[in-house]
């Protein structure tokens, strides 16, 4: 099996390999995505990798009208919002992640309870390169 | 396992002072801390010399990132002629005031100091919204940051997953707005003192004046509906959901409870203080809830003996108006999922059985992040004393009141409550 670290930086390169990727807890079956290091139930540190079914349920969202300067750079404005969202997935955690194939710009057509199935969005070239975690309607 | 916490020694407030809020290109941090400290000595009812002072805390989020200064400690010691004595920068967010407050308690209820003072400064007008969206940023987690979350969007998808929850919609976070906004003008320091209404005729007579179609508004709520009047943001928080960005600096004096009499013949005690730590929005139990809350809560109450409905009247964090709504339901003073109700029925007006934000709020005072924790503080001694002026809460005995301060977004909440005997 995996014998990466359970940490951020092996979970984005898993993302980066089209892997959605947690963390289980091989005394207790705690599930955490992002990975945790350690069990924060049962305080064991004996995990192993878990990769996600990408299945799921928007639990919240927002539409942003107002960007942050990395998203200005990807071209979203006020004339031109995204969504992102929390979603509740098949196997019992939450995850935040930009919310694809909804209308951003009319956040009353998008409806808690949808169903999501996972996504990747890849950013940049080279050394620079970059892949976020996506859902959209199933 | 743990025993019921308690302070080792009462503490006492003598002295509260704090800085017009709102952004001032000419001033910069030491000028409106200034401000506070001189009018915080000023209102020490028997006199005070600050040379009494052994050690300062001061509250400062980010001024390492907006003005390009860090090290805010030693600089507020030199401007208050503290030093060479002790003077130490707390950080969280934009609790770090209230944080501040705190180590000060804790010093002196554990006999090391005697008299200490407690306060915060922040100055952020010197930046480009973008850069101070950016600044704010560095107070979420890195998760959210990857999502592109930006601060109201946090709260933008807390009131959706609410609204879905209890049926509540963007027309209660309206009557949050409103309350504030009628609050403002009467709170000479805050940035803004106008309310909804007069922000209409405003709005008005402008259009008028330009030749232009005038807004016919029937009532604040149909004006907030319009976005050309409040456009979104992080939907559903639009503008007048959002605090605004602010100057300015805030402290109180905290003195052994022994001693609070040389001072005053009308100090308020603080009698609870609690603190929790939150999770991002993945790794939080609720997400109409914040948990650091309920735990800084648990704690306050534990330490004071009160329950909820002790408390007369509170200032609450509301950086966004949903945040406020949560709050007060989090601290117990409504049930869950009935805070927008009794808003609705105007319980939380400065009539109300519950007023909240008295002072305006940071909707309407003004939110220099690091200053909000004592400048929140400086109202409810105002109030517990009867000098509220204009804005004193009508036709009550005030001897109980609670401030709520939250950081990030809700990594860090407060919870302190006093009491005026
Ligand atoms: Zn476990």
């Amino acid at each position: 099996m995996e014998e990466r670290p359970f940490s951020d930086i092996s979970y984005r390169q898993f993302l980066s390999e089209g892997k959605f990727m947690g963390s289980r807890c091989r005394k207790c079956g705690e599930l955490y995505v992002p990975p945790r290091h350690f069990c924060i139930a049962c305080r064991s540190d004996d995990m192993e990798w878990h990769e996600m079914v990408g299945e799921g349920e928007l639990a919240a969202f927002t539409c942003i009208f107002v960007a942050p300067p990395h998203m200005v750079e990807l071209g979203y404005d006020r004339r031109n919002p995204y969504c992102t969202g929390v979603v509740t997935l098949k196997e019992g955690p939450r995850i935040v992640a930009r919310i694809e194939g909804v209308d951003a710009a009319r956040p009353e057509s998008i409806a808690i309870g949808t169903p999501m199935k996972s996504d990747f969005i890849r950013l940049g070239e080279g050394e620079g390169a970059k892949t976020l975690l996506a859902f959209r309607p199933s | 396992m743990t025993g019921k916490r308690k302070l080792g020694r009462g503490v006492a407030i003598v002295g509260a002072g704090m800085s017009n809020f709102g952004m001032f290109p000419d001033k910069d941090s030491k000028d409106v801390f200034a401000e506070a400290f001189s009018e915080m000595i000023a209102g020490v009812d028997k006199g005070f010399d600050p040379a009494d002072i052994q050690a300062a805390w001061i509250g400062n989020f980010s001024n390492d990132f907006f003005v390009h200064q860090a090290h805010w400690g030693p600089i507020i010691a030199d401007l208050t002629g503290i030093a060479p004595k002790a003077v130490t920068r707390t950080e969280g967010a934009c609790a770090s005031s209230t944080l501040a407050m705190r180590d000060g308690l804790m010093a002196i209820a554990s006999g090391m100091y005697d008299i200490v003072l407690a306060g915060g400064v922040e100055e952020m007008s010197k930046c480009t919204t973008e850069e101070v969206t950016e600044g704010l940023a560095l107070a979420t987690s890195p998760y959210e940051g990857d999502a592109g979350y930006t601060f109201p969007g946090v709260f933008g998808a807390l009131a959706t997953a609410y609204f879905n929850k209890y049926g509540a919609g963007r027309e209660h976070l309206m009557n949050i707005t409103i309350k504030s906004h009628e609050n403002a003008p009467l709170n000479p320091k805050g940035q803004f003192k106008q309310t909804i209404k007069d922000l209409m005729e405003a709005r008005k007579a402008k259009a008028e004046k330009k030749g232009l179609p005038v807004p016919g508004w029937a009532d604040e709520k149909e004006a907030l509906w319009d976005p050309a009047f409040n456009p979104p943001v992080a939907w559903p928080m639009h503008l007048y959901d959002c605090c605004p960005i602010s100057d300015g600096a805030s402290c109180v004096l905290m003195v052994a409870e022994e001693l609070a009499k040389d001072f005053t013949d009308d100090p308020i005690y603080v009698v609870g203080f609690g603190q929790g730590s939150g999770r991002g929005l993945h790794a939080c139990p609720s997400l109409t809830s914040f948990e650091a809350n309920k735990n800084a809560a648990k704690e306050a109450y534990g330490m004071s003996g009160l329950k909820p409905r002790d408390i007369q009247f509170a200032e609450v964090h509301d950086c966004f108006s949903i945040a406020e709504l949560i709050h007060i339901e989090d601290l117990g003073f409504f049930e869950a999922g009935e805070g927008y109700k009794a808003i609705a029925e105007g319980e939380t007006r400065r009539d109300g059985r519950m007023p909240i934000n008295t002072s305006g709020g940071l909707k309407c005072k003004g939110h220099p992040v690091g200053a909000t924790g004592t400048a929140q503080m400086f109202e409810i001694w105002k109030q517990l004393r009867g000098e509220a002026g204009e804005r004193q809460i009508p036709g009550r005995d005030l001897y109980i009141g609670a401030t709520q301060n939250l950081g990030g977004t809700g990594g860090t909440c407060t919870f302190t409550i006093f009491e005026r005997r």
